[in-house]
């Protein structure tokens, strides 16, 4: 199953390399095919994700939600260390590994996020910016099927991560399908504040969410200080 | 008698100009501040009662913003297909709209503090970024930055960026969707539907 969805969204990203090349005035050569994987997105959102995530907010408190977040971002660290590594920011993964170690002990399996109190900040990292770090452009805008919005360099990104993903390398299928399933509840759950600032301020949601994504990702990249935009005027 | 004269005038003006000079981080923080105090304090507001946010909104927040420009930056290049009557009235919807967003966000408060990271600026700067950190409990932090322009009325807010991703760039997007689809008219139109639409009463316009 893993191995197919992998295979997939290569392809994916593949065709849309060869389907589209996204020039300064097209941002999203792939419009047509990009919103009706939207759609069918959103279909899945309304039926399946979001009402766990509800169901997931109602079940758990506050905290064991943060706990919860603490867990899986300890397991995140691990590679957002090669990353950063990989991005040549040797600092900010020896930083990356000493929160992994730090959590991981004292943070109880990284439930407690003890790190952030120590002082060492947690950074965001993934093998999409690494690419871009690198000087990859971001190519097309896609939206992946179940994944959502991506970029051309993101999605091959995405394959690496899923790839290298600890929770999904987990040999005991069982376990790993919970702990992927939470892991997820726990994400959508985070953004349902946002589900009904989006619905208040988008003229169009598919534009403003792939505006904002394009937008993110080229902060990420820079870490938060891009250049900025020319404004016209 | 034209010396104590004297003494008082050159106070009464220093007195305006230190008012009007309020550092602009220091302004971020006040109304950060006063509305998240206010909010904390105000259950109604936090059960979803979005015209009592708005009328904070109105209160505290919008005298700090300069609408005017963030409509320009956000219409862009098209801002000057526009007559002076069809940009009055982008600024009056676009502001509604954005009056609308930011009170439904104050109805999502749930307990968020925030971080001010100390602005370094010159003093001839009149273009700043203010950067804070917004800290949510059951979520990740959240980076949110102001763009500030220093004008005769003190310093206003021109752009504000949530997560990276900057409001007037955001908007630019949509805009240009409406504009290439209906025109400038086509854009007035499209906001006039948005802000009547919805369940939050749309900003008095001063």
């Amino acid at each position: 199953m893993r191995q197919l969805l992998k295979r997939a969204v290569l392809t994916l990203a593949m065709a849309a390399l060869l389907g589209g090349c996204a020039t300064t005035t097209n941002k999203d050569p792939l419009e047509g095919f990009n919103r009706t994987v939207f759609a069918f997105n959103e279909g899945l959102d309304t039926v399946l994700i979001r009402p766990a995530a509800k169901g997931y907010e109602t079940i758990l408190p506050s905290m064991a939600r943060t706990g919860v977040i603490n867990f899986f971002g300890n397991v995140a660290d691990v590679f957002i260390a090669v990353n950063n590594l990989l991005q040549g920011k040797p600092a900010d993964a020896v930083g990356d590994a000493a929160r992994f170690i730090f959590n991981s002990t004292f943070g109880i399996f990284g439930i407690f996020d003890v790190a952030s109190e120590m002082g060492l900040e947690k950074h965001e990292e993934d093998f999409g910016q690494t690419f871009g770090r690198w000087g990859v452009g971001p190519g097309a805008y896609v939206v992946v099927p179940v994944f959502g919005p991506r970029d051309v360099r993101d999605t091959v990104g995405l394959v690496v991560d899923l790839t290298v993903d600890p929770v999904g390398n987990v040999g005991h299928v069982p376990t790993r399908n919970t702990l992927t399933a939470l892991r997820m509840a726990s994400d959508r759950a985070a953004l349902l504040p946002a589900d009904k600032i989006i619905e208040e301020a988008a003229l169009d949601k598919y534009s403003y969410l792939r505006d904002a994504y394009l937008q993110r990702r080229r902060n990420l990249v820079y870490d938060g200080r891009p250049p900025r935009e020319p404004d016209t005027d | 008698m034209k010396r104590l004269f004297a003494m008082l005038a050159g106070l009464l003006v220093t007195a305006g100009a230190v008012a009007q000079e309020i550092a602009p981080d220091t302004l971020v923080r006040n109304v950060s501040n006063d509305v998240l105090e206010i909010v904390r304090k105000d259950k109604d507001i936090q059960s979803g009662n979005t015209r009592k946010a708005v009328e904070l909104a109105d209160a505290k927040v919008l005298p700090h913003f300069n609408f005017a420009h963030m409509t320009k930056l956000a219409v862009g290049k098209d801002w000057r297909q526009a007559n002076p009557a069809q940009q009055k009235i982008l600024i009056d919807e676009f502001r509604s709209l954005l009056v609308r967003t930011y009170s439904k966000a104050l109805t999502e408060y749930r307990n968020q503090t925030i971080d001010f990271k100390p602005l370094k600026m010159q003093p001839a700067d009149t273009d700043v970024i203010v950067r804070t950190l917004v800290n949510q409990p059951g979520s990740k932090p959240v980076q949110i930055d102001y763009n500030l322009e220093k004008t005769d009325q003190g310093w206003k807010v021109y752009d504000i960026i949530v997560g990276g991703i900057s409001l007037v760039t955001n908007y630019r997007g949509s805009f240009a969707q409406e504009i290439s689809a209906g025109g400038i008219d086509g854009l007035i139109a499209t906001l006039r539907t948005k802000n009547k639409s919805g369940d939050v009463p749309v900003a008095q316009k001063q």
